[in-house]
């Protein structure tokens, strides 16, 4: 019997959780600004999934990345990076600072995850190449029977890299429920609308015909986040889907939806109001939480 | 010139080699893992998957998923041996050695089968003749091709106690023993025979006619041909490369791989650098559209064999 995901941190409500997710895209805001450069768009669509993983789901942290019995999370979509940096530092990895070198001569924080940045499992760019790896790493837990779980985030534009299904065929086949894929579903990329691009619809069928278990879940949603992380493995003997329904540019009216901010870096005034945005949303949720209390 | 080709005494393929010291390794380290893409009958490994069932990962006809596991593996502490056709490891998987293995720092060894022209009249589709020159650019990852069986035990033992990545490529056919010279350390060059005229640089399986043509000039004309086998092509042994210079007046490299960006190249871009002038020439399979024939009637075509070699050498004298 696979253990399921034990939840390490109970201590946060989900608004605690909805907090935190607004001051990680509040920094990933100021970050990407400083740098000039940055994947906005996808950054902040998968905030919430970051946020859920790293303070509720992964047994990792600063003093047990080199345990072997660590879970194992990898950015198989990388260029959202800047979201991964900001969660990373929030947990105490490195210290927030080191961001103001984002994509400057010399820094490990680039556009990209890179094994050179504490906390960071593999480096990725490429796409199509996250997903590989963490069924290889899956088979050598089950092969050292080990109890460790195995996490990536895919973009559904990334979806059409051919890897990605060579690597979900041999996840059934090799029955690992130990592995996790979730996907960033905000059905856009560079170029427009997933589905008139290439489209790769309806992605929970091909992946339960590829022998998956399939769950969709509102990706901005902390508690439908949290609820399926909790029921992983879906079915026994199978890898984990989880089509996290998101919304590119999440938290900034302007960027919602728009393939303009998908690596766009907001002006000045965008700044200004885009951190405002992000403000009013905090003090709304604040506001509730001391209406309830 | 008379050629003979009873001078050398049997061996084996080094690809029987490599499943012999596979199945030494595993029976000692169980972090062994051999991944194949349905690769194990042509890589002779069939014994090994009876042996050792819990340590190879089968992935079917999916090069690219072959080295993204393997990576994945290694990076949980397994010792990992990605097996396949050079041809298809080195282009269609060359992203994820580049980013999976050598940019990711997962030690994998990536073993590249029936390589050269091994295939021979399979056609282009199963050569490779690009594996030395991709690989060579890209970092972290040492590029192997052992001459001998000596030699390809040794790689793959040497190799499954780095931790890096390694890339070795050797092909099928069987290769007499070469030397009594028993050092064999990756990056350092193996002497196979002194000379003074002319040495022959030579790496893989080209080492064995290399060693044939220096044997013949030397009864048939007095010519003391000098054999080196270069079995790592990267980290190339820059220090026997100033010694062979300094020595030997007229240098020849010879390697089954295209003229462009291999060992040939390699050693050429060392000599300028340095200094050296002697009379080089590179041998290896011109920039064409590869003839068609078995592995043996190609090599032949192109000159990489005892007779091609020996007359490649008294033309240099001319």
């Amino acid at each position: 019997m696979i253990r399921r995901i034990f939840l390490k941190n109970k201590k946060m409500t989900n608004q605690e959780l909805e907090i935190k997710s607004l001051q990680y895209r509040k920094k990933v805001l100021k970050y990407i600004k400083l740098a000039k450069a940055g994947h906005t768009g996808g950054s902040l669509s998968c905030t919430d999934i970051l946020n859920v993983l790293y303070n509720e789901v992964l047994n990792v942290s600063p003093d047990k990345f080199s345990d072997p019995d660590r879970d194992r999370y990898v950015q198989s979509k990388g260029h959202s990076v800047e979201a991964l940096f900001v969660v990373l530092a929030d947990k105490g990895f490195y210290p927030e600072s080191k961001l103001e070198t984002l994509c400057k001569f010399k820094s490990h924080f680039i556009g990209h995850p890179t094994k050179k940045v504490p906390g960071i499992e593999q480096n990725t760019g490429a796409l199509g190449h996250g997903l590989p790896i963490c069924v290889g790493t899956a088979i050598a837990a089950k092969l050292d029977k080990k109890s460790y779980k195995v996490f990536t985030l895919l973009g559904d534009g990334e979806l059409m890299e051919g890897s990605n299904w060579e690597a979900a065929m041999a996840a059934s086949h090799y029955k690992l429920d130990n592995l996790v894929a979730i996907l960033d579903y905000n059905q856009l990329q560079i170029t427009g609308a997933t589905k008139d691009v290439c489209n790769s619809d309806p992605i929970d069928s091909k992946f339960e015909a590829f022998g998956w278990a399939v769950r969709h879940v509102d990706g901005h949603d902390i508690k439908e986040l949290r609820e399926a992380f909790g029921q992983v493995p879906f079915e026994e003997g199978k890898p984990s889907f989880i089509i996290a329904h998101t919304n590119k540019g999440k938290g900034i009216s302007y960027m919602e939806n728009s393939i303009k901010w998908h690596h766009g870096v907001p002006n000045d005034e965008q700044y200004i109001l885009g951190q405002d945005e992000l403000d009013k949303q905090l003090e709304s949720i604040k506001n509730s939480e001391i209406t309830k209390r | 010139m008379k050629i003979s080709n009873n001078r050398l005494k049997d061996g084996i393929a080094n690809l029987e080699v490599f499943s012999a010291t596979l199945q030494d390794l595993a029976s000692k380290d169980r972090s062994i893992v051999v991944v194949t893409s349905d690769s194990r009958g042509s890589a002779k490994l069939n014994p090994f998957v009876e042996k050792y069932p819990e340590q190879i990962v089968e992935v079917g006809i999916a090069e690219q998923n072959l080295v993204g596991i393997a990576a994945g593996l290694a990076s949980a502490g397994k010792k990992v041996f990605a097996v396949s056709p050079a041809c298809f490891l080195t282009a269609r998987s060359l992203e994820q050695i580049k980013n999976d293995v050598a940019y990711s720092d997962n030690p994998v060894n990536i073993i590249g089968i029936s390589g050269g022209v091994s295939y021979g009249p399979l056609g282009s589709t199963h050569h490779s003749l690009h594996d030395f020159a991709v690989l060579r650019a890209i970092n972290n990852i040492t590029v192997v091709a052992p001459a001998d069986n000596f030699e390809t035990e040794m790689a793959i033992k040497q190799a499954a106690e780095m931790d890096s990545p390694v890339y070795i490529r050797f092909g099928k056919k069987p290769i007499p023993f070469l030397s009594d010279n028993g050092d064999f350390q990756l990056g350092k060059a193996r002497m196979i025979k002194e000379g003074k005229d002319v040495a022959i640089i030579a790496t893989g399986e080209t080492v064995y006619p290399a060693l044939e043509a220096a044997l013949l000039l030397e009864e048939e004309q007095g010519v003391q041909v000098g054999v080196i086998s270069m079995h790592t092509i990267k980290p190339l042994d820059y220090s026997i490369l100033s010694e062979v210079a300094k020595n030997y007046p007229i240098i020849l490299t010879v390697e089954e791989h295209s003229v462009f960006g291999g060992l040939g190249e390699a050693c050429a871009s060392y000599f300028m650098e340095n200094g050296f002038t002697n009379k080089f020439k590179i041998m290896g399979i011109p920039d064409e559209y590869t003839v068609t024939g078995s592995q043996s009637e190609i090599l032949d075509y192109y000159g990489i064999s005892e007779k091609g070699i020996a007359e490649t050498i008294m033309k240099l004298f001319a």
